[in-house]
């Protein structure tokens, strides 16, 4: 196909050549011919967000429950500075996006134009890759390669960046085969011959681990079941990193909870006392291995990343081997059910009475009450009621309420738990549960928020309304910035310095002002009935659940501790650790 | 809760400290990146460096295939080995990056640098450094009553020494290429 035609229309066209069905975007000045073209045709869905930072976070919540590109659409200046935080979100959580930004005519590039901003100077480190396209000839095939590269290897967010005059002026569309792609193409094969020592390993091992990663959602559900298909066969427990929850499901017999400073105390401990810690899809984050040179002191490591900079980054590895997960998991069960299905089973028998005793702390404990509501019995509770939902997704906001929910809510399946870990994203719950439902219109999708968080992009109540989106959006309202007056709680003297939520609004006359419906629940009695009358409602509801203010999350480990350096909240401790108390030396 | 103790000092451990506590030596090695000589390219190498804190000793840069539009990216840097292999594998990534070449252990190589020194002054100074010139091959490319202009090709070593010559001299200014390498063979 060498068809003529404008560079807006191009756009539209590359869009669609590459499958795509929603876009989410605002216009502005430097778009307009673009957005004349999405008004002329029938194909793609637009969703008007209400700023820019709520269109980056729906593209990644639709991206995360697809599996597809999330794709952007911004105009020049503020347009694409408003989107420059869900990029770099994106970016640290692996997430693949399209962002198109639109630009002052070449012409005018460099001159301080009107609403000019150099977007691929501000974006240049916050995206995978990203392009200014000068000439029309060029722009569909650029378009195709940006889906290529956002996608390919580890995926992340790349932008197309188009001033006005490419626009506007005519030239030769390319389709997505002719382009040129090829030279971005990341090793997805593992070397077999690494795969084998890891065979060989797990083969010998005695206190054995999978340490699992958002790389397993990233590698498809395909990766997922190759994953539960390994865990079962060798019985060998399975921890995740926030980023990976439901890759193992959370009901499966060798699941032992998420890793990290939130993470369960069995979990840490396994991690730490392990031999054999096989890292699949996980990038070694600060928050889940606390003082590097404390460690899992004792243990091989392998380490399967489709990113060579992920390995050796942080921890030394042992074997590395670089590959998708699905494609290494296959190959790795292969070679190992070859070789007589081996593993040490009587120490592995072992090293789950050891993990059961860790267990038995039951260090998600905390303590009930009768008069307020607990933020971790209100997840208990919302869990109760919506687990055995057929199709439900959980977005969170960033702060205790999103570690509570990490660790009270069960996940048995992938690409249904968004979440931002790597840049820890307040207002990234809102306008991603909007994208989420944008995908799976009839969908159960609650974000569980804090009230800090959710008012930094609360704006994108408009576009649920609009839209008739009825995402559930579920607030732990604590009056506090929590997550912050904790760690000033535990680490700087109990002094509250800027952290208490003031002059909050009415949330239920919020909900009536957006056209949508506000539930308040402030009694432990009655929320159950509150909760269903949440997931009743067939719309848009604010929840606003008023909780405990000064509840701690437990466990966790002060940034720079150890694995084995937690401290725990009201689990039963007597006999496991000393008698020193909340304190694990 | 306040009776929860937390280790004092604990909060002095930034989450984010990832130091090596037994920091191991730091090591150069000479970098050659073969890139797609597009827009931007140079300034997305730099700002790898600058944005995760990796060391430029030298950098230099020219188009060296005009018909496959690529270029030659040298780069010439300091770290440990964990931090050489981040940073090769870190460029290795980039999306207009074609091969990355660690001159330094992939056998002999060759580094060259070109400089221009000028050298002001008079009577036996003036004489001396235009003898030290000649020893070490420089080359005079303007010369006034006053002042020499050289020219000179070397290892970054050869050239510092000759400018450490020179300085006593009346060295007055000194501009350098940075290091280009190739490995030797074929
Ligand atoms: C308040 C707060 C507290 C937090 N506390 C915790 C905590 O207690 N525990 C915790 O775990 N996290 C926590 N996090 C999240 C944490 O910051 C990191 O985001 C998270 O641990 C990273 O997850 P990951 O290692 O799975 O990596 P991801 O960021 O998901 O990266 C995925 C890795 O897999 C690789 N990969 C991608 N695709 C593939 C593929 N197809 N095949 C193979 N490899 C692939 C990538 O190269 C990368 O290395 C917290 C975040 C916040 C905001
Ligand atoms: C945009 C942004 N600004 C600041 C922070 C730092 N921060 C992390 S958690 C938190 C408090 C969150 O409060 P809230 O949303 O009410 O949740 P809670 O911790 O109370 O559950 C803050 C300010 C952040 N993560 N993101």
């Amino acid at each position: 196909m060498s068809e003529q035609m404008t560079g807006a229309r191009m756009v539209i066209e590359a869009l669609k050549d590459q499958g795509v069905e929603v876009v989410f975007g605002y216009p502005g000045g430097a778009v307009l011919p673009i957005y004349d073209e999405l008004f002329q045709q029938n194909h793609i869905r637009h969703i008007l967000v209400r700023h820019e930072q709520g269109a980056t976070h729906a593209a990644e919540g639709y991206a995360r429950a697809t599996g597809k590109p999330g794709v952007v659409l911004v105009t020049s200046g503020p347009g694409a500075t408003n989107a420059v935080t869900g990029i770099t979100d994106a970016l640290m959580d692996s997430i693949p996006l399209v962002v198109i930004s639109g630009q002052v005519p070449t012409f005018m590039v460099g001159t301080d134009a009107f609403q000019e901003a150099d977007t691929v100077g501000i974006t240049r480190p916050c995206t995978k890759h990203n392009w200014l396209v000068k000439d029309t000839e060029k722009l569909a095939e650029t378009l195709h390669q940006a889906f290529h590269v956002a996608t390919s290897g580890r995926p992340g967010p790349v932008l197309v960046d188009v001033p006005k005059d490419v626009q506007f002026a005519t030239g030769t569309y390319m389709s997505p085969q002719k382009a040129k792609t090829s030279h971005y193409a990341p090793r997805v094969k593992g070397d077999i011959e690494a795969i084998t020592a890891l065979v060989e390993l797990i083969e010998q091992a005695e206190r054995p681990v999978l340490y699992t990663g958002g790389g397993v959602i990233n590698s498809g559900p395909g990766a997922s079941l190759l994953l539960r298909e390994l865990a079962d066969a060798t019985g060998f427990p399975v921890t995740s990193t926030l980023m990976g929850l439901g890759a193992y499901p959370a009901s499966g017999k060798n699941w032992i909870g998420m890793l990290g400073m939130h993470g369960t105390y069995e979990a840490n401990l396994t991690m730490h006392g392990c031999d054999l810690l096989i890292n699949i899809g996980a990038r070694f984050d600060d928050r889940i291995t606390g003082r590097i040179a404390d460690f899992s002191p004792g243990s091989k490591r392998a380490h399967i990343d489709i990113d060579p900079s992920s390995i050796n980054k942080v921890i030394r590895t042992d074997v590395p081997i670089i590959g998708d997960v699905g494609h290494v998991l296959e190959d790795l069960l292969k070679i190992w059910k070859a070789r007589g299905r081996k593993v040490n089973r009587a120490g592995v028998a072992q090293w789950w009475q050891q993990i059961d005793e860790w267990r038995a702390v039951k260090c998600l404990t905390y303590k009930p009450s009768k008069d307020t509501i607990k933020p971790q019995y209100a997840l208990e509770r919302l869990e109760a009621l919506t687990r055995d939902h057929p199709d439900r997704y959980i977005t969170t906001e960033v702060g205790q309420h999103q570690m509570w929910a990490a660790q009270f809510l069960g996940f048995d399946s992938p690409n249904r738990w968004m979440t931002s870990g790597g840049l820890g994203t307040m207002g990234y719950g809102l306008p991603a549960s909007i994208g989420v439902q944008v995908a799976h219109p009839e969908a159960l999708v609650i974000n569980v928020a804090g009230e800090a968080s959710w008012l930094m992009n609360m704006q994108e109540m408009g576009t649920a309304v609009q839209f008739r989106l009825p995402v559930k959006q579920f607030i732990l309202n604590n009056e506090r910035l929590g997550m912050v007056r904790q760690w000033q709680e535990l680490l700087h003297g109990e002094r509250y310095s800027q952290s208490w939520s003031e002059a909050l609004p009415d949330f239920v006359k919020l909900a009536e002002a957006f056209g949508c419906k506000g539930i308040k629940c402030d009694d432990p009695a009655n929320l159950d009935d509150a909760i269903r009358e949440m997931l009743d409602y067939p719309g848009p509801v604010i929840f606003d659940c008023l909780v405990e203010k000064h509840e701690n999350c437990f466990p966790m480990i002060p940034s720079g501790n150890a694995h084995n350096q937690m401290i725990l909240g009201e689990a039963e401790t007597q006999g496991v650790i000393g008698a020193s108390g909340a304190v694990l030396v | 809760m306040s009776a929860l103790k937390i280790q004092q000092g604990s909060s002095k451990h930034s989450a984010y400290d990832l130091r090596d506590p037994n920091a191991e030596l730091i090591e150069t090695h000479t970098l050659a990146v073969i890139v797609d000589n597009e827009p931007g390219v140079l300034a997305r190498v730099i700002g790898l460096f600058s944005g995760r804190g990796y060391n430029i000793e030298s950098l230099t840069v020219a188009e060296t295939d005009h018909q496959g539009h690529r270029s030659r990216i040298t780069v010439v840097t300091t770290g440990t080995p964990q931090v050489i292999d981040q940073i090769k594998a870190q460029l290795g990534r980039m999306v207009p990056v074609h091969e990355v070449h660690d001159l330094t252990i992939e056998g002999p190589h060759v580094a060259r640098e070109l400089a221009l020194l000028k050298v002001a002054g008079k009577g036996d100074a003036r004489i001396e450094a235009l003898r030290l010139a000649e020893i070490f091959r420089a080359n005079v490319v303007d010369s006034t009553l006053e002042s020499f202009v050289f020219e000179m090709t070397g290892g970054p070593e050869k050239i510092d020494a000759f400018a450490d010559l020179m300085r006593p001299l009346g060295l007055r200014e000194i501009a350098r290429t940075g290091v280009a390498a190739l490995a030797r063979g074929g």
